[in-house]
């Protein structure tokens, strides 16, 4: 996995997606939608709302199973998926409506981050010492450093269903950021937050970006934040995809103006 | 005054992880271990010892397990009482079978018995949830009894149709039977919840307790960190049938001496050890011996304690408080205080932490 993932190179295809459609019933969600994201980038979604931008990002994380087309990640190609698969292959994601462990501390969400790189045996669980204990501790300290580059010490211990929703989207990407994913996908990750939080937030975005090299898909309905931080804008309306390019390009774009910038949100 | 944390800084991390980082919680935790293990057994009349101390050991050592399906992963279950028969029963005739292996042994390799069968009816809980898997545990509970007492085999082909406890020994002493002190009944006991104790909060504190309540608080996020909530659930309903198991056959072959599925193991068994985790508190360890010593001991201290207390009180009536008293708690901590007992003792640790300032 490592080693696919190490062979693409920055600017290349990291994921690509085929000709997809999604539909609930008579609901035509994604219609034949095609883009990709490369590797490096940031790449905005966007659109009004109900337009599937959060359908499309539950479709390439195996959340929901395209009707049609196909999904390519790190040159593997695949219709159908499970979460789970797609987190052990790279893809880590935070939620439109914070999808946090509301009983656990900021540190045990992060934590749990961590799970997949954790393979301690059932036995030294049992007994929480040895190479349990030695794992914990490693992960512990990668946490850690998380921790402080969201600068969330001072809530470590603290339940998360407790912390005020700001506060909460930050510890969604650090437990996103603990899976030290290849591909992140935020959704809305400034919705309800105020200026100064939005400010930390693309702050927070563009380090992970240009420090750890991670690419990064997101959904967001401030253009201002996202003309700022996205390498190249998808845009989506009613399923279908209506422009795609860089930031300057899609501002540029008639359809664009006429359906989505021209409208007030 | 005493209880702070302050000028106790933690250098390294396996202290800030430590289960008790607090001094004086350590001490207090030494300090009940003394008791347990020295002055009780020591001090403590027979009455104390079999109406009061037994009993509450095997509670809690089922309450543990079924907090960590229940309060941990958030998996409903009322088959708590049939998973407890799996061990008492598997237990029975695994020391029928070979009777020179040590019963305490076969006390805990019960638990296995019984963590197998738990996993079996874990099944359903991929695809069901809340008051559906409730049903299929229901049903899980009254399968297992009729097996209990159907399946003469299961008891040997006793007349009674009951479990029947042979006399058997640790270090030469009498653990079981009719012989069997009750010093050495609570001493193995203790010894047994002491241990699977530490194992549970050792899990707890774990990736395993981490992946536990991931599934518990959000499955589609948990799924998303890459658990597999098959097996996770499997897993915790493995871990939470072993507890009951060997609660079970530690009931049977500690406690009762002898029994019957239908007394023991029914299904107001699997209500009650429901009660203990709720009033005790869902997701904590330390409640699930607040909530074992809550109600295992309500009555007795009702039938005993008021009459001492020159409040006349008839046994029947002291039940019947018995059970209003836990019905209007349950109530009580459900819509107050989901998090029940060790909640409220947590609340009075922070009060203490901050004392004199109320901030
Ligand atoms: N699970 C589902 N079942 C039925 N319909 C769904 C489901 N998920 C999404 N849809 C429908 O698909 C369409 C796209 O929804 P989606 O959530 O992807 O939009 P969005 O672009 O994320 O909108 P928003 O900006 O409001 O978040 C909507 O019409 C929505 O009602
Ligand atoms: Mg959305």
């Amino acid at each position: 996995m490592t080693r696919t993932s190490q062979s693409i190179q920055k600017g290349e295809v990291l994921l690509a997606v085929d000709q997809v459609s999604l539909s609930f019933g008579g609901v035509k969600a994604i219609t034949d939608v095609s883009f990709d994201i490369r590797k490096g980038e940031i790449r905005a979604i966007i659109g009004p709302n109900g337009a599937g931008k959060t359908s499309m990002l539950n479709v390439i994380n195996g959340f929901y199973h395209p009707q049609q087309g196909k999904i390519t990640f790190k040159g593997q190609t695949r219709s159908k998926m499970r979460p789970s698969v797609a987190a052990a292959q790279g893809i880590a994601r935070t939620f439109q409506n914070v999808a946090l462990f509301k009983g656990m501390s900021t540190l045990d969400n992060i934590m749990s981050g961590r799970t997949l790189k954790m393979n301690s045996h059932f036995f030294w669980q049992c007994l929480r010492h040895g190479p349990a204990m030695a794992e914990e501790i490693r992960h512990r300290e990668f946490v850690e450093d998380i921790i402080d580059f969201l600068e969330i010490q001072a809530i470590r211990k603290v339940p998360v269903g407790k912390l005020p929703y700001g506060l909460q989207k930050r510890v969604e990407l650090g437990r996103a950021l603990a899976m030290e994913p290849d591909l992140l996908l935020l959704d809305e990750p400034m919705a309800g937050m105020n200026l100064e939080e939005k400010e930390d937030m693309s702050r927070f975005i563009i380090d992970v970006n240009t420090q750890y090299g991670t690419t990064i898909a997101l959904i967001e309905h401030d253009m201002g934040v996202v003309m700022d931080l996205s390498d190249r804008v998808v845009v989506l309306e009613y399923g279908r995809k209506l422009a795609d390019g860089t930031p300057d390009e899609v501002k540029a774009d008639q359809s664009v103006i006429d359906a989505y910038l021209g409208v007030a949100h | 005054m005493f209880y702070r944390e302050t000028g106790q800084f933690k250098t390294n991390y396996a202290g800030d992880m430590a289960v008790f980082p607090i001094l004086q919680d350590r001490i207090g935790i030494a300090l009940i271990l003394v008791v347990a293990f020295v002055l009780i057994p020591l001090l403590g009349s027979d009455f104390l010892l079999s109406s009061v101390m037994i009993p509450f050991l095997v509670f809690s050592l089922a309450s543990i397990g079924l907090n960590i399906l229940t309060g941990y992963t958030g998996l409903i279950s009322l088959g708590t009482g049939a998973f407890m028969g799996v061990g008492a029963y598997a237990c029975y005739k695994l020391t029928t079978l070979f009777p020179e292996v040590n019963i305490v042994v076969w006390i805990v390799t019960a638990g296995f018995f019984s963590a197998f069968v738990g996993v079996l009816f874990g099944l359903p809980s991929l695809r069901i949830k809340g008051f559906y898997l409730a049903v299929a545990t229901l049903a899980a509970q009254f399968f297992l009894q009729w097996c209990f007492t159907r399946i003469p085999w299961l008891y040997n082909y006793n007349t009674s149709g009951a479990i029947e406890v042979g006399q058997r020994t640790l270090f030469g002493m009498n653990v079981t039977g009719p012989k069997a002190s009750l010093e050495a009944r609570y001493m193995v006991l203790l010894t047994l919840v002491t241990v699977l104790t530490w194992v549970a909060s050792n899990l707890m504190h774990g990736r395993i307790g981490r992946s536990f309540m991931a599934v518990r608080d959000m499955d589609i996020a948990a799924e998303l960190m890459g658990i597999d909530l098959l097996k996770t659930k499997l897993l915790a309903f493995a871990v939470s049938s072993f507890y009951a198991g060997v609660a079970g056959a530690a009931m049977m072959f500690l406690w009762y001496g002898g029994g019957e599925a239908n007394d023991a193991f029914n299904i107001n068994q699997s209500f009650l050890i429901l009660f203990m985790v709720i009033i005790g508190g869902l997701g904590s360890m330390i409640g699930s011996f607040f909530g074992a010593a809550f109600i295992s001991m309500l009555p007795t201290m009702l039938k005993f304690g008021l009459p001492a207390l020159g409040i006349p009180l008839a046994g029947a009536t002291a039940e019947h408080l018995t059970y209003i008293l836990v019905g209007s708690l349950i109530i009580f901590f459900l819509i107050v205080e989901p998090h029940g007992l060790a909640r409220l003792w947590q609340i009075g640790k922070q009060k203490l932490r901050m004392w004199p300032f109320p901030y």
